[in-house]
């Protein structure tokens, strides 16, 4: 095939990667869609079996975590987190995930040091913000509950 | 049936819209995965707090509560209802409680995950 630069220019121009971040987001919005809609499916159908709803609140993200961390030991999440980016990682999947990989990958340091400490290698800082975000929101929110504002 | 589905379509665009925007700080800033679930699930916190994530979660049911943000709206609302019944000390009981059922299977899990599965060798 001969092809002058112009023309090749172009042709290269036509196959090279289209933006990745239009590509990256519609891989997030599409996977993290799907993941919820799963969610909700899974909190309708054990409303529908007559739990409680109070249980319902807490069995439907257990149930993700559970599902994610089975993807995760078989080796099937990483797969799709490499196509889906923070598809997977926004939802709790990707707390589920941080928790999981490094205890399976650092079984060898033993279960003390290696698997106890390193499941908290993410998810420790994520509980320990989270949680003193709520320490703070639960000190000002007793003072506007006693002042009757909330 | 036709609510069913806009129901499920409210879930599946404020889930994804969750991810969206994870995905664009991801590529146009340096902000590391790690930190991105940090500052969701304090956002959670924040937004619960001001007010804003509570109709997001009546709109959206789990398209709100499953990204980590709502992670955040389980400690806030947690927290609310321990100071409601026991006063100050609510505050460092709440959000951790709300939040048990999460956490402890995702300990759990990891665990069970250790025993069962054999990590790969890093490439």
């Amino acid at each position: 095939m001969n092809l002058d630069p112009k023309t090749y220019e172009k042709y290269a121009k036509s196959h090279a990667k289209k933006s990745p971040v239009l590509k990256d987001c519609a891989c997030a919005f599409l996977v993290g869609g799907v993941i919820c809609c799963i969610a909700e499916g899974i909190y309708r159908l054990y409303l529908h079996l007559g739990m409680p709803e109070v249980n319902v609140r807490i069995m439907t993200p257990v149930t993700i975590v559970a599902l994610a961390a089975l993807l995760t030991g078989l080796g099937w999440f990483d797969k799709i987190a490499k196509f889906a980016g923070a598809g997977t990682l926004v939802p709790i999947t990707g707390f589920a995930n941080a928790v999981v990989s490094p205890a399976i990958d650092t079984k060898a340091e033993g279960f003390v040091l290696g698997v106890g400490a390193k499941m908290f290698i993410i998810a420790g800082p994520v509980i320990v913000y989270g949680t003193i975000a709520s320490v703070i929101w639960g000190v000002i929110y007793y003072f506007l509950h006693n002042g009757g504002i909330l | 049936m036709k609510e069913l589905l806009i129901d499920f379509l409210l879930v599946f665009a404020v889930g994804g819209g969750f991810c969206v925007i994870a995905q664009l700080l991801i590529d146009f800033t340096k902000i590391t995965p790690a930190r991105i679930l940090v500052s969701y699930v304090v956002a959670g916190v924040i937004l619960t707090a001001v007010g804003i994530y509570e109709p997001l979660i009546k709109l959206a049911g789990c398209g709100a509560s499953t990204p980590l943000t709502g992670f955040g709206y389980a400690l806030a609302r947690g927290v609310e209802g321990a100071v409601r019944d026991r006063g100050l000390v609510g505050a460092l009981t709440g959000g951790l409680t709300g939040t048990a059922g999460g956490i402890t299977a995702a300990m759990t899990c990891g665990f069970i995950a250790a025993l069962v599965f054999h990590g790969k060798p890093k490439t």
